[in-house]
Order: C-alpha cells, then structure tokens, then sequence
C-alpha cells in the first residue's frame, strides 16, 4: 500500500518534471541533429577563446602543487594501447628508435630522438589534468619544454597552429592527433613528457612522448606523439576540425 | 476627483503613489461607462454599498525586466538540463582539487545486483538509496540523470557541452543586462530591496507564506519580504556562485585568477558547489512557479507578459482609498 503511493508520487514526479521535457526536447533533439543550430551554438567557443585570451596574461602559470597532493591512481582514458604492429615494436626495443620529427612550416626541420630530447634542459611540473568528462587528476610530468624545439625549428611567419600526429587508431582505423595554436607552444608549462611521477611514461598514459598544455582539458593531452607539424590552416587535415576528438564534435578551444 | 477615460478610472493618490513611483494608477471597473460612472461616485452611499470590488491595474513589470525574466526561462531548463547531460559523463562529486575515485561524497551508479537486474544506486556520503528508474539506471539504459531530464535526451557530452556554454554565455549577458538596467533604474533599490518595515515584518510574512495567504489590495502591488529575498539571494548570491564555480571549473580561468580555486577549495569542490547551486536554482523554479499559480496564474502571466496586474480593493479599503 505505502509502496504503491511511493510509486505513485514518483510517477506524478516524472510527470510533472517530465512534461517541460516532453514537449521540449524533441525539439532540442532536433535541433542537435540539424546543422544550421550547432553551427550557431559553437560561436560560443569562439567567444569563449576571445575572451579567455584576452583576460589571461600569456605565460600565466597553472597551479603547481606539492607531492603529497599527487593521485594515488592517474586514471587512463582515451586509448591506453595503440596496438599497432609497429609501436609493439617500438615498446619491445624500448622506444630505442622512437623519432619525433619537428616539420612543416618551419625553417629547419629536425627529428629528435628520446635520448636526444632528454638532453635538452628538463622541466618537472605537478599539475593538474582536467578531463572534459569531469574528473580531475594530479601528477607530476617531466618533460622537455616545446617551446626549446620550436626556437630550434624556427617557425616561419606563417605557421598558426601546431598539430601532433599520434601513432594510436581507433577500432575504425581513425588515426588520433591534435592541434594547438602556435603561441601555446611556447608557453613554460607546455611540455613533451616522457616522465609521469618520476618513472618512464608507461603505454597506457601515451609512453614514450605525450604533450603536457596545461591549460586546456584531457582531450588535448595528445599521446604517443610521433610528428609535429606547423600548418597555416587545420581544415584539409582529417576532418578538418583539428583533432580526433574535435572532429567528434568537441571544441578545439578546450580552456573550458 | 474622478474622470472616466474608455471605461478606466485614473485616481490621483499622493502618497500610494510615492509608496510604488513609475507604476501608472488606474482602476478599472468591470462595468459600462455610464454605470462606472455612478459606481464611482463617492457622494452616493447607496451606490457604494451596490458595487463589486474594484479592479486596479497597475503598471508592475517594466518591458526590460519582462525581457529579461523570459530570455531566463529557455537558458535556465537548458542549462540545467544540458548540465545534467554533462554530469552523466562522470557521474561523481568530490572536494578538494582531484577526484579520488574511492571517495566520493556523492555518485549515481547503475549496479548489477545478485540476480542479475541492474539497480540505480545514489551514493550520498556512504548512504545508498536505490533510485532505479530515474537516478543510475532508466529505461534500460545505464545513466545517472534519465533521458527525459538531459539534453540531448541520448549521450551526447559534445552536445551537451555545446548547449551548456552557449546558454551561459546568453544568461551571463543577459544577467548584466538586467544588473545594469536594475541599478539604474532603481529597480534594484525600489522595489528589490528589503525595507526596515518589510524586515520587521517578515515572521508575519512567514506565518501567511505557510497558510498560503497571500498580500491582497494594495499590498499585493509591491514585492513581500520573502519575495524580495528569495530574488535578492538568486540574484545575488546562487547565480555569481553558479558563474564562479563554472568558472573555476576551467583550467585557463585557473591560471589569470587562481584565487577562483583558493575560495572554492579546489576543482572539484567548485564542481560540487556548481551541482548545489544548481539544485537552488530547481528548488527555486518550483516555489517560484507554485507562488506564481497560487496567486492568480493568469494575473501573474500577464503582468509579466504586458507588463500590466490587476489587483482588486475589498468594498471597505477601497472606498477610504478613493
């Protein structure tokens, strides 16, 4: 008896909070699946990048936090094995011959080893990552600084973004890579890591290489970074929207 | 002193016109000219004591404050509802700065049990509650929030964050709006802002609020005390926190005002105050609404709509008030 009342104040519940919904959503749903209406919603992300551009100083730094703050358990997301033939050969010689070539738009281009690119000064940051799903995760990276290849590269005048092709492909066979614009490159926390918490970068959190821009969410947190190209335009690349997840419909702006 | 204009009565009343200034005062009766006339007529006892109560419009809502109140509506069910589309991604709250996966203070998790059904499990601070059918699992389908209550109603976190920081964008720019004409204007300070007398009052008021008796006459022309609160607290308090913990929510703001994250406690505090914030934006949505239908639906739309609300004199208040 009591039961079917709970029963009953739920279904009213559902009802009534329901009925907004019902007549509501499938136009909202609709209105997701057009093209015209998302075209007009991600102007926003163009609002959002001006504005956050504009209110943030340029080499503002992420907060670093101490030890005792790292997560016990960094959780991997996204692919945690490309599961290729040829990077199970990179991971049983131990990424001895793992290159990652700096080219397109640049005046010299140069592939660097890993040994090679742990030659270069390291920087070491606890920072925290962001997901786009919620979650948040503290880990201590080590890496070299992108912005000592860039100025080793030199950038010509019209290269605009920078885009990591990444040696992961999903079940599809969609080869995963990510851009950025150029001037993040050189900001002092954007890094390519090659250490998570003081051990070598393990295959589930993108060994041997991943980017570190600690300023925007996971998703643009490429892994198993092999190239890094200077384009003028993204469109022509993949789906042209500048990432795999981009083109899955996520922003390319992730400062939010 | 009384003249007729198309079947409205304009009074001229000092001193109820200082107490709600800007607010035109007109008493409409419900009869024809020729009768109004009579009705009005002070020097004649007999009519008075013949006629309906009177009907006073006044003028209640601005146009920028009623289009403002409407541009709310849409933004606000999207944003709560495409908020849920996003929280469903990682359906968990936490404190501090990390999620700690172990320990959360709050998670909606669709569990298979024993024989094999699944069961929607709301975890509040280690209480489970099995909220099957709406929370955690629904429809058949493993989710936190149910279909009918996201936008859009299939998983979609690209989606939903695209109607999520869009509308924000249109409720923040719309807020300033509001703020900038209030402030101006003196809505803000007029018909917002609490009074000594109103505060005095406000056990009174509370007591009426519980019986569901309502300000009637004159009193119902200008906001009661916990009106005025209800909208001083959203406006003032909930939607700066809403904006503010969305904002510490992202890393770039974190970077240029990293005190966002001091006061806050963390990323994820300032996600859990997102989600509080959120529910009193619901909580008050549904006593709004409610006030607004147990005290004349149709008046209370229309006044929103036209800007204009009647409010009826009792035979005795009326008669000394004109």
């Amino acid at each position: 008896m009591k039961y079917d009342r709970v029963i009953e104040r739920r279904q009213f519940l559902k009802g009534t909070l329901g009925a907004v919904s019902l007549i509501a959503l499938p136009g909202c749903d609709n209105l997701s699946q057009g093209t015209w209406f998302p075209s007009i919603l991600s102007k926003a992300e163009k609002l959002t990048e001006g504005v956050q551009r504009a209110i943030t100083p340029t080499n503002a730094l992420a907060k670093e936090y101490g030890e005792g703050d790292i997560s016990k358990v960094f959780p991997a997301n996204g692919s945690t094995d490309p599961g290729t033939a040829d990077y199970a050969g990179h991971v049983a010689k131990n990424f001895s011959e793992w290159m990652v070539e700096v080219g397109g738009l640049v005046q010299t281009p140069v592939s660097w080893s890993l040994a090679a690119l742990k030659e270069f000064p390291a920087r070491t940051q606890i920072t925290r990552h962001d997901c786009v799903e919620g979650w948040s995760a503290i880990g201590k990276w080590t890496g070299v600084p992108l912005g000592d290849l860039m100025r080793k590269v030199v950038p010509l005048s019209n290269a605009k973004f920078a885009v990591f092709h990444c040696a992961d492909v999903d079940e599809e066979g969609v080869r995963y890579y990510e851009s950025m614009a150029l001037v993040d490159c050189y900001h002092p926390q954007t890094i390519l890591a090659y250490e998570l918490n003081g051990a070598p970068l393990d295959v589930p959190h993108g060994a041997p290489i991943r980017l570190r821009f600690e300023r925007q969410l996971g998703y643009k947190q490429a892994k198993y970074v092999m190239r890094i190209e200077l384009v003028e335009t993204l469109s022509g690349i993949a789906g042209g929207k500048g990432g795999y997840w981009e083109d899955e419909g996520y922003e390319w702006y992730a400062g939010i | 002193m009384v003249s007729v204009k198309n079947q409205r009565t304009k009074i001229d009343r000092g001193e109820e016109a200082e107490q709600v200034p800007g607010l035109a005062k007109v008493v409409e009766t419900p009869f024809k000219e020729s009768q109004a006339l009579t009705v009005n007529q002070p020097d004649d006892p007999t009519a008075r004591s013949a006629s309906p109560p009177l009907r006073e419009r006044v003028y209640r809502h601005r146009l920028p404050v009623r289009i403002s109140h409407w541009l709310n509506v849409p933004c606000l069910f999207i944003l709560i509802m495409s908020g849920f589309q996003i929280f469903n991604a990682h359906p968990a709250l936490y404190w501090g700065d990390r999620s700690d996966r172990d320990q959360p203070l709050l998670s909606i998790r669709p569990i298979r049990v024993e024989n094999g059904e699944m069961r929607g499990v709301t975890t509040i601070l280690g209480y489970k509650f099995d909220t099957t059918g709406v929370l955690g699992y629904s429809d058949a389908s493993r989710r936190a929030f149910p279909a009918w209550a996201t936008i859009p109603s299939a998983k979609s976190l690209a989606m939903g964050r695209q109607w999520h920081l869009f509308f924000a964008w249109l409720l923040v720019i719309n807020g300033l709006f509001f703020a900038t004409y209030s402030l101006i204007s003196r809505h803000a300070s007029r018909d917002l802002a609490p009074t000594g007398k109103d505060l005095r009052g406000i056990g009174q008021a509370i007591k009426n609020h519980i019986a569901l008796r309502h300000p009637k006459g004159a009193e119902a022309k200008r906001y009661n005390v916990l009106q005025k609160l209800a909208y001083i607290l959203i406006l003032c308090v909930v939607a700066p926190l809403m904006i503010l913990t969305g904002l510490a929510m992202s890393p770039t703001i974190d970077t240029a005002f990293p005190w966002l994250l001091m006061i806050f406690g963390g990323r994820q505090a300032a996600r859990m105050v997102h989600f509080i914030a959120c529910f009193s934006f619901v909580g008050f949505i549904v006593v709004h609404v409610a006030e607004v239908i147990l005290t004349g639906f149709y008046n209370n739309i229309r006044s929103m709509v036209t800007g204009w609300f009647v409010v009826k004199h009792e035979h005795e208040g009326s008669s000394h008030e004109i």
